[in-house]
C-alpha cells in the first residue's frame, strides 16, 4: 500500500490546519487596520504600533516578564536536567515513586491549584511577593517539562557510548560532561526554549504569585482585555507571534545543521 | 548491576538527584499540605486573614490548640451552597464534552497526518506544534475578536445572509467550547499522531490480503491499535480542561460558572482563603484518578525502555 494521500486524509489536514490558523492571521490582519472599530477596514497602517511605543505601562510588563521568563527557564533547565538524568540513570531510589509523582504532577495540574498553593507557601514564610516569586512559581512549573523532553532523549539515545567510556575507565561525572552532555544539548536547549515560552505565557500562576510592582505582560495583556477588544493588544499579540515563529525557524534550522553534521560526522 | 551502581554513586550523583527533590518538596509538595491545613481553618480579619495560625512559641500546648480549632466547616459550606455543586458539575460537563469534541476534531487530523507522505509529516507536527508555542492568552482572545457582536464571524455571516440579525457568539457556552477546542487541540493531536505513526502498515495490507474492507479494517486494527493514544490525548485534555480558569472567564457568560473561575472568586473578590483552600482540594479530589492515570502513562512511557 503506497503513501497516496486520500482525500479524506487530505480535507481533514487542510480542515484542522485552517482552524489552527484562521484566528492567528485575523488578528494579525486586523492589527494593521487603520480603523478603531474591529469590522471597519480602515487600510493598512502602522498606528497601533505606533501608539505601543509610548505605552510605558506595557514595555515595563514586557521587560519584566522577560526577565522572569529568562532566569526561571534558565532555573528550570539546571532542575529539570538533574531530575531527568536521576530518573533515567540513577536505578531505583528511596523516594523513587514520590519524586517521579512531583516531576509528572505539575505537567497537568490545573494552575489556578499550582497558584493558590505557591501563594499560600510565601505567605506562611513571609516574603515579599514580586519578581523572584513569580520566577520560583514558574521555575517549578517549567522544570517538569524540561524533564520530560531531556528524559525521552536520555532513554532513547544509544547506552553504549556512555558505558564505553565508563569500561574505559572514565568517571561518572566526567563521562556525564564529556559524552552524554553533548548528545543531549538539542533536547537540553528545546527544554529551555519550552520553558521560557512558557513563562512568557503564563497568566494564571503569576496572578496567584505577583505582588505590587510585578506586573508580568500576560497580566497587564488581561487586564486590557477584560474591558473588551483593542487594537493596540492585537499588535501587541502581532509582535509575541513574530518572536516566537522567528525563534522556531531559527532553532529548527539550527537542529538540522546539527544533524547534518553529526551525520557527517558519523559518516 | 544496580547493586554495581548503588555502590558506585558519588556525591555528584546524589547531588542531582538532591537539588531538585529539595526543590519540588518545597515548592510543590510544602504548599499543597499548607492548602490543606488552610481549608480547614477559619477566615479572620487579620494577616494572614484565617486562624489558626501554627504558633511554633508556644509549643506542645500551642500545637494542641491548633488542632483543636481546624474544622471541616468549610467543606460543609461547599456541600450547602448550591452555587458549588453546581460549579463543579459544570467543570465536568465542559471538560468531558470538549475532551469528546477534541477527540472527534483531533482524530482525523492525527490520521490524516500520520498517513500523508513520510517527508511532510515533521513538517505537518511543526504546524501542530507552532500554535501551542504562541500565548494561550493570545490565541483565546483571538476569537473574541472573531465571535463579538460585530466580529467577523457575524459580519460573514450577514453578508452570506445566513442570519438576519447579529447572534451573540460571545458570553456564551458555544464559545466556551469552540476556546476549549481550540486550545487544546495539539495536547489531543500530538498523542494520538505519535501512536498512528507507530503502528506497522503491513498489518492493514495483511487485512486488505485476506478481503478485510478497508472501514472495516480501520474498526478493527488501526482503532484498537490507536487506543493508548486516544487515553493519553483524552487526559491531558480532560485534566486542565476541568480546571480552567481564563477561556470561561474571557469566553463564557456569566451564567456559566466553572470551579476555576469559583476558586478565583473567593481568592481574589471575596478574600476567603480558607473557602478557596476547599475548593483547590475539592477539585483535586475530583482529578486525582484521572491524574494518577496519567503519571502511570507517562511513567510507563518514559522510563519503560529502561
Amino acid at each position: 500500500m503506497g503513501r497516496r494521500a486520500s482525500i479524506f486524509n487530505i480535507v481533514s489536514v487542510t480542515l484542522g490546519l485552517a482552524f489552527l490558523y484562521l484566528p492567528i492571521v485575523i488578528l494579525v490582519i486586523y492589527s494593521f487596520n487603520g480603523s478603531r472599530l474591529v469590522t471597519v477596514w480602515g487600510g493598512w497602517s502602522l498606528t497601533w504600533y505606533r501608539a505601543l511605543l509610548s505605552d510605558r505601562a506595557m514595555i515595563d510588563a514586557a521587560w519584566t516578564s522577560l526577565r522572569i521568563a529568562a532566569l526561571s527557564a534558565s532555573a528550570a533547565t539546571v532542575l529539570g536536567t538533574c531530575a531527568a538524568v536521576a530518573l533515567t540513570r540513577l536505578g531505583r531510589f528511596r523516594g523513587r515513586l514520590l519524586f517521579s509523582g512531583m516531576v509528572y504532577a505539575p505537567l497537568v495540574m490545573p494552575e489556578v491549584i499550582t497558584g493558590l498553593s505557591l501563594l499560600l507557601l510565601f505567605v506562611a514564610l513571609d516574603v515579599d511577593r514580586g519578581f523572584w516569586t513569580i520566577s520560583i512559581a514558574h521555575t517549578t512549573l517549567t522544570m517538569c517539562f524540561v524533564t520530560v523532553i531531556v528524559q525521552s532523549r536520555l532513554v532513547s539515545f544509544d547506552r553504549s557510548l556512555e558505558e564505553a567510556a565508563m569500561d574505559l575507565g572514565c568517571p561518572p561525572l566526567k563521562t556525564f560532561l564529556t559524552v552524554t552532555l553533548p548528545l543531549i544539548l538539542p533536547a537540553i536547549a528545546a527544554g529551555w526554549m519550552l520553558a521560557f515560552s512558557l513563562s512568557l505565557d503564563d497568566l494564571v500562576i503569576a496572578s496567584f504569585t505577583t505582588g505590587p510592582g510585578a506586573t508580568t505582560l500576560p497580566i497587564r495583556i488581561y487586564s486590557e482585555v477584560r474591558l473588551g477588544v483593542k487594537p493596540e493588544i492585537n499588535a501587541v499579540c502581532t509582535i509575541m507571534i513574530a518572536v516566537v515563529a522567528v525563534a522556531t525557524v531559527v532553532a529548527s534550522l539550527a537542529s538540522k545543521r546539527g544533524a547534518v553534521r553529526r551525520e557527517r560526522a558519523g559518516a | 548491576m544496580i547493586q554495581n551502581q548503588r555502590a558506585k554513586r558519588s556525591w555528584s550523583a546524589r547531588l542531582v538527584l538532591l537539588i531538585p527533590y529539595l526543590w519540588l518538596a518545597l515548592f510543590f509538595l510544602a504548599p499543597f499540605l499548607i492548602v490543606l491545613k488552610i481549608s480547614l481553618s477559619q477566615t479572620a480579619i487579620a494577616q494572614p486573614p484565617y486562624v489558626p495560625v501554627l504558633e511554633w512559641a508556644a509549643g506542645w500546648a500551642g500545637l494542641k490548640a491548633f488542632f483543636a480549632a481546624l474544622s471541616a466547616d468549610n467543606y460543609a459550606m461547599l456541600g450547602s451552597d448550591w452555587l458549588y455543586p453546581v460549579s463543579y458539575l459544570k467543570s465536568l460537563e465542559v471538560a468531558a464534552l470538549s475532551t469528546a469534541i477534541l477527540l472527534a476534531v483531533g482524530y482525523p487530523l492525527a490520521y490524516g497526518i500520520a498517513r500523508s507522505p513520510r517527508r511532510l509529516q515533521p513538517v505537518l507536527v511543526m504546524l501542530v506544534i507552532l500554535p501551542f508555542w504562541t500565548s494561550f492568552l493570545i490565541r483565546v482572545y483571538a476569537w473574541i475578536n472573531i465571535l463579538q457582536r460585530d466580529g467577523l464571524l457575524n459580519d460573514v455571516l450577514l453578508r452570506l445572509h445566513i442570519v438576519d440579525t447579529p447572534v451573540a457568539w460571545l458570553s456564551s457556552d458555544t464559545a466556551i467550547y469552540i476556546g476549549m477546542v481550540y486550545s487544546y487541540l495539539p495536547f489531543m493531536v500530538l498523542p494520538l499522531y505519535a501512536a498512528l505513526e507507530k503502528m506497522d502498515e503491513s498489518l492493514l495490507e495483511a487485512a486488505a490480503d485476506l478481503g478485510c474492507p478497508r472501514g472495516r479494517a480501520f474498526w478493527l486494527v488501526t482503532l484498537p491499535l490507536s487506543l493508548p493514544g486516544v487515553a493519553a490525548g483524552m487526559l491531558l485534555c480532560f485534566i486542565p480542561i476541568a480546571g480552567e480558569f481564563v477561556i470561561p472567564d474571557l469566553l463564557g457568560g456569566s451564567q456559566t460558572v466553572m470551579i476555576g473561575q469559583t476558586l478565583w472568586m473567593e481568592f481574589f473578590a471575596n478574600k476567603d482563603w480558607p473557602v478557596a483552600s476547599a475548593i483547590a482540594v475539592a477539585l483535586l479530589g475530583l482529578l486525582l484518578v484521572p491524574m494518577l492515570f496519567y503519571e502511570r502513562m507517562q511513567q510507563r512511557s518514559l522510563e519503560g525502555g529502561r
